[in-house]
């Protein structure tokens, strides 16, 4: 029963929708219109779950003195201020005075001064530390040691040079026609509008065929992995 | 001085009704040949659409601007005839059409999906028929997708070294088709951790996604008969937010140093930052996603990726369940058809461009009219 009703609903919510992308019937639009709102409001309440979680595992971690406890102080702190703030609605008005405030438009929320002015750079660092990782990554994936990774190398190279004015400028004395290809910027944009954009059509078109299938497998509950397996 | 008399605009010829196609009803769908004088501005300032139903006065329903020569009208019942008339009108009067009448019915079948509905016969009948195959006890060969493969050796690495295996599941939420892979795709992986009674750490971005999780991971202690080895707070909520998450998972993995890491479901710019930093602790990682652009820096940091489809099949492969390699099957067919029609696209497309004989433009127009959705 326990996996019975589960794939009963999914089957039934399924071919609900399938059913309401070919016939236009109001009873099969209004489903398909609202059904996603049902996944909203459950997603709503799953707030509150998330919550609750986050302070009961870090609470824990606080009274059992577990191993690196302070971060979690920190978790627990940054969660109830924000909190607080969001929900007491604290501002500063005129003159920045700090005041209780039930007007929006009244101040500045401390919510919003927290969120752009501590979370917002916080993520930006965090952000920015891709432009390392993408110079790591690139050193160890262009590096010559196969016919495939030149090749990788080769189409990388040209690709990055002909995004820059380095690009054009190396290549500017290249004649017509044979400019239309080897001028290292119409090279890279050629690069990128066919091997790459059919390269990743192909996995596009393989990535809709895996979800049909994936989708056809939940719906007719032979995919039961979630559900722990077995019949 | 003599004043300038501005005469009535010419009247719009031809109205018809008729009743919205690939609807529900309640619309139908106005249209008139536009008046003489819709160019001249000074004569023709638009067209009011009027409706009778049953002898009633005609009343307005709406206004087309000049040039326009249909209305959409949403009449309140299907079944009932409803007569229109259209009026041009300027500053100097008004010229009125003949009228025209329709009902509104509903539609049982949307035929400008006709093309998608083929091709869901095809590729689903395939499925269904291949999972019929496989349930009479034929054998299906699969090609070896080498990061499932290595699940195994991966869960035992983490076991011989003492270390958690990590599994993020992405950052999307429940109702995207990846992370719902990514969990049928944990059903089996912490089967194999139960049995391995190796410990299981899952930072999730979202609190519904950590409740799924919990669910599926303690179905799969319980189906490998280890309900005891259990721990619900392995599997924890962090933050919706991406880079907070992010910088969560990050340091986890500095901390903690898990000697196995799984990246299955829907991944953005965080991708190569989760990656590049189990590649720095030395971790064994199997990545998996839908995203192609993200693809790239999974395979350029990770030991194991599983491109696109592959995701979707993971569950199947490694459950070696007879009927659900019956739907991988089905999917290979309906690649094979893609596979085909694209070839066959080409030639046409290259031959039309050497020939131009009609047979040709009409083959390649079904090609792309089966594929286009429409």
């Amino acid at each position: 029963m326990k996996r019975t009703i589960p794939i009963l609903i999914t089957a039934v919510v399924g071919g609900l929708l399938i059913a309401a992308y070919f016939v236009p019937a109001p009873f099969l639009a209004s489903a398909d219109r609202l059904i996603p709102d049902f996944f909203n409001i459950i997603a709503a309440f799953a707030f509150v779950l998330g919550g609750g979680n986050l302070l009961r595992v870090h609470l824990t971690k606080i009274s059992r003195r577990d191993h690196e406890w302070t971060y979690s102080v920190v978790t627990v702190v940054g969660f109830l201020v924000m909190l607080l703030a969001g929900l007491l609605k604290l501002g500063t008005g005129e003159g920045g005075a700090f005041h209780w405030t039930y007007d929006l438009a009244d101040g500045r929320l401390l919510y919003d001064a927290l969120y752009q002015s501590v979370f917002t750079p916080c993520q930006a660092t965090m952000f920015s530390l891709l432009a390392f990782f993408v110079a790591s990554a690139s050193y160890r994936a262009f590096r010559a040691k196969t016919p495939e990774a030149t090749v990788l190398l080769i189409a990388a190279f040209v690709i990055l040079i002909g995004r820059t004015f380095v690009g054009g400028y190396l290549t500017a004395w290249i004649p017509e026609p044979f400019s239309e290809y080897l001028h290292i910027p119409n090279l890279s944009a050629w690069i990128m509008s066919f091997p790459n954009l059919a390269g990743q059509r192909t996995i596009q078109m393989g990535i809709a065929l895996g979800i049909i299938s994936n989708s056809l497998r939940l719906i007719l509950g032979i995919e039961r992995s979630h559900l722990g397996g077995g019949d | 001085m003599t004043e300038v008399v501005v005469p009535p605009p010419a009247p719009p010829a031809s109205v018809a009704a008729i009743d919205a196609p690939n609807d529900a009803g309640h619309a139908l769908v106005v249209s008139w040949q536009l008046s003489p004088d819709d160019a001249n501005a000074d004569v023709l300032q638009g067209y009011r659409v009027l409706r009778s139903q049953g002898g009633a006065p005609f009343e307005e329903v709406g206004i087309a601007a000049p040039g326009q020569n249909s209305f959409r009208d949403r009449v309140p019942e299907n079944g009932v005839r409803y007569d229109y008339k259209v009026v041009s009108f300027g500053p100097g009067g008004v010229g009125e059409s003949g009228t025209a009448g329709a009902e509104s019915h509903f539609q049982w079948f949307n035929k400008t999906r006709i093309s998608s509905f083929v091709i869901m016969l095809i590729v689903c009948g395939s499925i269904a028929l291949n999972i019929m195959r496989a349930q009479a006890g034929q054998k299906m060969y699969i090609r070896k997708i080498a990061g499932m493969d290595a699940v195994t050796e991966a869960v035992g690495r983490a076991t011989e070294m003492g270390q958690p295996v990590l599994y993020v599941a992405g950052i999307q939420d429940m109702d995207n088709v990846q992370t719902v892979a990514g969990l049928t795709i944990l059903g089996s992986i912490s089967k194999l951790i139960a049995e391995y009674e190796t410990s299981l750490v899952m930072p999730c971005s979202r609190s519904l996604v950590m409740s799924t999780a919990r669910e599926t991971v303690k179905e799969s202690y319980l189906s490998a008969g280890r309900p005891d080895a259990y721990r619900e707070d392995g599997i924890y909520y962090v933050t919706d937010e991406q880079f907070g998450f992010v910088a969560h998972v990050d340091g986890l993995m500095v901390r903690k140093k898990p000697a196995t890491c799984f990246y299955l479901g829907a991944f953005f710019a965080e991708s190569l930052i989760l990656a590049e930093t189990g590649n720095s602790i030395g971790a064994i990682q199997v990545a998996g996603t839908a995203m192609p652009t993200q693809l790239p820096f999974f395979v350029a940091a990770c030991d194991y990726t599983l491109i696109g489809e592959e995701l979707f099949a993971a569950s199947a492969y490694l459950s070696q369940d007879e009927k659900m390699l019956g739907s991988l099957k089905g999917q290979d067919f309906g690649k094979a058809v893609a596979m085909v029609s694209i070839f066959v696209g080409g030639i046409l497309t290259t031959a039309e461009g050497f020939m131009g004989w009609p047979v040709i433009t009409w083959l390649n127009d079904k090609i792309h009219w089966l594929w286009s959705g429409g």
